[in-house]
């Protein structure tokens, strides 16, 4: 296995990883997405999974959330198997997926009023203030289903103001956002990885952040690939 | 969004994460539910209209003769509410599960057999209460002998909360499926068949004279059986559901 820790850890010295995931390997309808994958995320990384349509971002975003648990290999928080310490994991995780969960019956202030009780109130700041942060100061209390496509996502991504979860999952947090918008998340994440946290996000958009680590899932496939067909050599020498 | 970086918190991860209380996630999601149910007012009325109008359709259909229909009348209010009951069940977890929100639920750090019974107390309070407050009303409809009434909306007050949970176990498991209301039916029917039997048999004893305290007891049985264990058979069902 020569490819250890592709994502080159940030020089934040001492620092164990709080995420890491080792050899992981994942098929879909007997289809292989990757393999071999390993990770690491330490406080300040923000690592963004880049392929193709189809390429397994969305899969692997899940198997790091735990909706899904059809893989081999080992996903470690904090250095303990995440069947020991899923609690405590899913007590500081964020995850904001393609589709985010936001009821179109309730108002926006409705809607954070609940995931707020998810997490017992825990949060940085007031549902109003998370919601004039990204723009949607008057909007409170209309109905979700009067919002367009990108104050919808908008009303997703107050949570990211609120929350007061180390990691961050984003599934493509970008679609529907305008650019000014894009160019304050971008901020955003920034200053949640210089405070210690870590991000892991799909988007198909350069990011403008200068410390962003790169994943592409296609070097997993060909790589595994690549070992099948030694494991073939070998057999037929 | 506001350009205003300087009140940004510094703390990201400094505040000590306290285990959230089950208590408030038990509380937040009732209260949702309660909400979008409201907002649906429409929805929320669908299996009481079909409780209403089968019900009144019998006489119609069958015999206006009080005789015929007395007897017929504690079998014919259980079996449509029931099916009222089984028609509502569909969209259960089917609304979270379309926009995400079932996912955030895995995500939460909640344990899931609390959540699943919030959504079911919430699905109780919108089906079975509402059809247990009616049933008298179509009682009288029925003809129904007055020994009859109170016997009922105890019956149907255990048997309906029987009904919302074990429902649950079936809507959990087919709320991936792109069609799943026959095969919903298909995996609760079996599973109501003895709560119909001792609800129904409950009234026509009380018509009969006969003592009911065994019907009842057998319902309230179901009924905390069912509260202990269908949520976890659903909650396992809905981490199945949303993995494939």
């Amino acid at each position: 296995m020569s490819q250890t820790a592709i994502a080159e850890p940030t020089p934040s010295a001492g620092d164990s990883p709080l995420l890491e995931l080792r050899n992981l390997h994942c098929e879909r309808d007997e289809r292989l997405l990757f393999s071999g994958l390993n990770l690491q995320l330490y406080p300040g990384s923000i690592v963004q999974v880049e392929g193709p349509n189809g390429s397994g971002k969305t899969s692997l975003l899940r198997l790091m959330t735990t909706t899904s648990i059809d893989y081999h290999g080992e996903i470690l928080w904090r250095g303990e198997s995440l069947a020991q310490s899923r609690l405590d994991y899913l007590n500081h995780l964020l995850f904001v997926g393609h589709l985010p969960g936001i009821k179109k019956a309730l108002s926006p202030r409705e809607n954070l009023a609940w995931f707020s009780g998810l997490n017992s109130g825990h949060q940085r700041c007031s549902a109003e203030e998370a919601l004039s942060e990204v723009g949607l100061y008057g909007f409170e209390d209309v109905p979700c289903h009067h919002l367009s496509a990108g104050q919808l996502r908008r009303v997703a991504l107050a949570r990211l103001f609120l929350t007061p979860a180390q990691v961050w999952v984003l599934d493509e947090p970008f679609t529907a956002i305008d650019k000014q918008g894009v160019a304050n998340l971008e901020r955003l994440m920034s200053e949640h990885a210089a405070g210690g946290g870590c991000v892991v996000l799909t988007t198909h958009q350069e990011l403008a952040i200068p410390q962003v680590q790169k994943l592409n899932l296609m070097d997993f496939r060909e790589r595994c690939a690549d070992h099948e067909l030694e494991a073939e050599d070998s057999l037929y020498e | 969004m506001n350009n205003k970086s300087s009140e940004q918190p510094e703390t990201l991860n400094s505040p000590v994460m306290v285990q959230p209380s089950i208590y408030q996630g038990f509380v937040a999601t009732v209260k949702r539910d309660s909400l979008i149910a409201v907002r649906h007012r429409g929805e929320m009325a669908n299996p009481l209209m079909f409780f209403l109008m089968v019900i009144t359709m019998v006489p119609l259909g069958i015999s206006p003769e009080a005789a015929v229909l007395a007897s017929l009348a504690p079998g014919m209010i259980w079996v449509v509410a029931l099916l009222a009951t089984l028609l509502s069940l569909d969209s259960l977890f089917r609304g979270d599960f379309e926009d995400g929100a079932l996912e955030q639920l895995l995500v939460s750090p909640q344990p899931l057999y609390f959540q699943v019974l919030a959504k079911v107390l919430v699905h109780w309070l919108t089906t079975g209460l509402p059809l247990t407050l009616m049933a008298p009303v179509l009682g009288v409809m029925l003809s129904l002998p007055e020994a009859g009434y109170w016997p009922l909306m105890a019956s149907l007050l255990l048997g309906t909360g029987c009904l919302s949970l074990v429902g649950s176990i079936g809507a959990a498991l087919t709320v991936a499926l792109r069609k799943g209301g026959l095969l919903l039916s298909l995996i609760i029917m079996p599973l109501y068949i003895p709560i119909l039997i001792f609800g129904a048999s409950a009234v026509s004893s009380a018509i009969d004279g006969f003592p009911i305290v065994g019907q009842l007891a057998m319902l309230g049985a179901f009924l905390a059986s069912a509260v202990v264990l269908a949520p976890l058979a659903a909650a396992g069902a809905l981490r199945i559901s949303v993995n494939g």
